[in-house]
């Protein structure tokens, strides 16, 4: 079986189906990866470009590794560092990369619908590493993983999405991603950083964290970006964290054996008091090791590696 | 020479009737309306046979970017006209954000002599309210009036500033000729790319408030009550702005308004797949809007359909959402577009859509235009409501590609248009599609 796509722009139009082969797929990856060698022939000879129109580590480094450990030629290549900075457009330069012989080309992009624009130009496949304020599925996708391998189903569980979900790909993939495998999902935030209408994508909306945290199965904080404030989309800093970091007084409201997440990087003390961070249910770290994982079975069945 | 279109069915907007007949046309002008008027003709005169088709005065958009001068590899005055012909308008306003702005006597003489002189269809220039499209300083109005402007906007930018608007409506209103506004409150869209709403959510594009436009659509006609300026609302999108328009016009006041036939025909369900041709200011908007846009039109409460026809290269085009410009072309699908979703549809019958792209803007813009009365100049359009078209937008005169119909079958097309007794296009037989 392979995904119906040639691509991976979005949870908002995959299956179900494509998203339990895919972790399924993980399960296997991360088996590989618990190896002394930590590496597998299964894309040799495929070449993978990594293109980032943002800084990023976590996500480029991941894909990175997972290309590698799975033998793949990889090359990142940088906006500051291309011809993009000479103007170049994207479409142009998804072309030379195509002409250079990508087989999956991984983009991230500060622009919404720009791993779309990337899919309609070229025949290699895309896979979406975040665009803009739309999606970052392989994040929610390792989210799903790190959930199901923790708990073994996903159907049924109460996932609370806290912070910025107004300019949260993180968010807006979760979303999606938890409610096809039959999740409920709450989202909570300021009012003003709570998006239009997102109710419609299936979710409960809250602007207390004291009400939307009881009877959690996850806690999924988003990073708050400092520049919102300037914007007014909050009064400061220090209202905001007190009405939305996650204390240990707040996690006692979730369940008792309720996750931990972050898809980091953690401004410790905003969002996210510095005790839970290291507490014994958080799953952050685990997040980043499952992350590779991830990008391998995606990568793999992107490449056509079943056959 | 002469020219009789024979045997069709005559749209009087004026008043508002329909009337099987011939029209004859005779040294630019309309000679004669009535019955079987074939020996009228004489030797040598001309005839099209309109039978089954409607014969209107000759249609007028008065929202056109003609991106001449400056923006010409965008569109010329000529391909612009071009455009405009082929879609069955025989008249636009042509809006001044050009480059140099329509703000002085020369650019306003030029896009006129430049239109003149390729003699497609008449031109009609807006000036600009201020000096650059910058809304700080108010441009020489009675001097643009002079050069032969006939209206006055920023379009394409709100004027922010209520104590210019204020002044320069004061003033437009002592040169005697309208404002018509481009009402967004630029901090309330600030960097919005679509409609906020549902949409916007999911594609996590930013969003574009409905309070944007409505919020200044109630500025405008505050300032319109003070000044007694004429205002005209440009591209009315949000049921909040048709409201507003409702209840001035019940008050007496003298504002009108414009919807646009993108802004009638599709919902921000439109961008969803990401296509930058559905990208335009102000943006599509809900199901509610669009019904409420809709019921405008109905009840009359807005009196204009206008295209705000504004093409760009696909090189502008072609690109990431964020980073492509606002606007889409729409002179060559307007009247497809009227029929299609108004006419057929039964929102409007034929007279009060003719109205609309006739008499109604004609008047709003004090122009002698928009009449099939006799010893008018012959601006006629000759429309077939029965016939079917895909759109396709290789076949556009208008430089621009960049319409979000492409592929729509559309019912009711313009098949002749007749610019001073010239026939300036005519539709060849029936294309396959």
């Amino acid at each position: 079986m392979r995904p119906q796509g040639k691509d991976l722009l979005g949870l908002a139009t995959i299956t179900t189906e494509e998203i339990e082969l895919i972790l399924d797929t993980s399960a296997r990856m991360k088996e590989i990866l618990s190896r002394p060698i930590k590496k597998v022939p299964a894309l040799r000879g495929r070449t993978v470009i990594n293109v980032f129109y943002e800084p990023s580590t976590r996500t480029r480094v991941s894909f990175e590794l997972a290309a590698k450990y799975l033998s793949a030629d990889c090359i990142n290549i940088s906006a500051s560092a291309s011809s993009v900075v000479k103007g170049e457009s994207l479409k142009d330069t998804a072309r030379t990369i195509e002409a250079l012989g990508a087989d999956v080309v991984v983009l991230r992009h500060p622009l919404a619908g720009a791993a779309h624009l990337l899919a309609n130009t070229i025949a290699a496949a895309v896979v979406n590493a975040g665009d803009g304020a739309h999606e970052h599925p392989t994040q929610a996708l390792l989210d799903l993983f790190t959930v199901k391998e923790k708990r073994g189903n996903l159907k049924g569980i109460k996932v609370v999405i806290v912070g910025d979900i107004l300019h949260s790909r993180v968010a807006r993939s979760n979303i999606w991603g938890f409610r096809k495998m039959g999740a409920k999902v709450a989202v909570c935030g300021p009012a003003t950083l709570i998006p239009k209408d997102v109710e419609r994508m299936g979710v409960s909306v809250h602007h207390s964290m004291e009400e939307a945290l009881s009877g959690a199965d996850v806690v999924m904080m988003l990073r708050i970006q400092l520049e919102r404030q300037k914007a007014a989309f909050f009064p400061s800093l220090r209202e905001y964290s007190r009405l939305y970091c996650l204390t240990p007084e707040r996690l006692s409201l979730a369940k008792p054996d309720a996750l931990i997440m972050h898809p980091g990087p953690v401004n410790r003390g905003v969002e996210i008091s510095a005790e839970i961070t290291e507490h014994a249910r958080s799953v952050i770290n685990e997040q980043v090791t499952n992350g590779v994982a991830v990008r391998m079975a995606i990568l793999y069945l992107l490449s056509g590696g079943e056959d | 020479m002469r020219l009789l279109i024979k045997g069709g069915t005559i749209v009087d907007p004026v008043s508002r009737r329909m009337f099987s007949g011939d029209v004859l046309v005779g040294e630019g002008k309309i000679a004669a309306l009535g019955e079987s008027l074939d020996d009228a003709v004489g030797d040598g005169g001309d005839v099209i046979d309109a039978s089954g088709k409607l014969v209107v005065p000759g249609l007028i958009d008065l929202h056109v970017h003609l991106r001449d001068p400056g923006f010409e590899a965008k569109e010329t005055i000529e391909s612009g006209t071009r455009a405009a012909a082929c879609g069955g308008f025989t008249s636009i306003a042509c809006m001044p954000n050009t480059n140099p702005v329509a703000d002085n006597q020369t650019v306003i003489n030029y896009i006129r002599s430049k239109a003149k002189e390729l003699g497609m269809v008449n031109v009609f220039p807006i000036g600009a309210i201020t000096a650059g499209c910058a809304g700080k300083e108010l441009c020489e109005m009675a001097d643009l009036k002079e050069a032969g402007a006939v209206a006055f906007s920023d379009d394409g930018r709100c004027v922010a500033d209520s104590g210019v608007m204020y002044r320069a409506m004061q003033y437009a209103a002592m040169v005697g000729l309208p404002i018509v506004a481009h009402c967004e409150d630029i901090t309330l869209s600030a960097g919005g790319l679509v409609h906020e709403g549902y949409l916007s959510t999911m594609l996590g594009l930013k969003g574009i408030p409905a309070a944007a436009e409505t919020v200044m659509v109630a500025r405008d006609i505050i300032l319109a009550e003070a000044t007694g300026c004429r205002l005209h609302i440009a591209h009315v999108s949000t049921a909040g702005a048709v409201e507003l328009v409702r209840q001035a016009k019940a008050k007496g006041l003298p504002v009108t308004a414009e919807a646009t036939p993108h802004h009638f025909s599709l919902t921000d369900e439109a961008v969803a797949g990401f296509d930058p041709n559905t990208k335009v200011n102000p943006p599509l908007r809900s199901t509610a809007d669009v019904e409420a846009v809709c019921a405008g039109l109905r009840d009359g409460t807005i009196d204009v359909i206008a295209t705000d026809h504004a093409p760009h290269t696909p090189e502008e085009k072609d690109v990431e959402y964020g980073n492509a410009p606002f606007g889409m072309v729409g002179l060559e699908t307007a009247v497809g577009l009227v029929w299609t979703k108004l006419v057929h549809t039964g929102i409007l019958d034929p007279v009060e859509a003719v109205a609309k792209m006739t008499v109604n803007p004609a008047r709003i813009l004090g122009i002698p235009k928009g009449t099939l009365e006799v010893g008018a100049a012959a601006d006629i359009t000759i429309i077939d409501p029965e016939l079917e078209e895909v759109v396709d937008p290789a076949r556009f005169k208008s430089l621009g590609r960049n319409t979000p119909f492409a592929g729509w079958r559309l019912k009711g097309l313009p098949v002749a248009t007749i610019v001073g007794g010239r026939v300036v296009y005519q539709r060849e037989v029936a294309r396959e599609d």
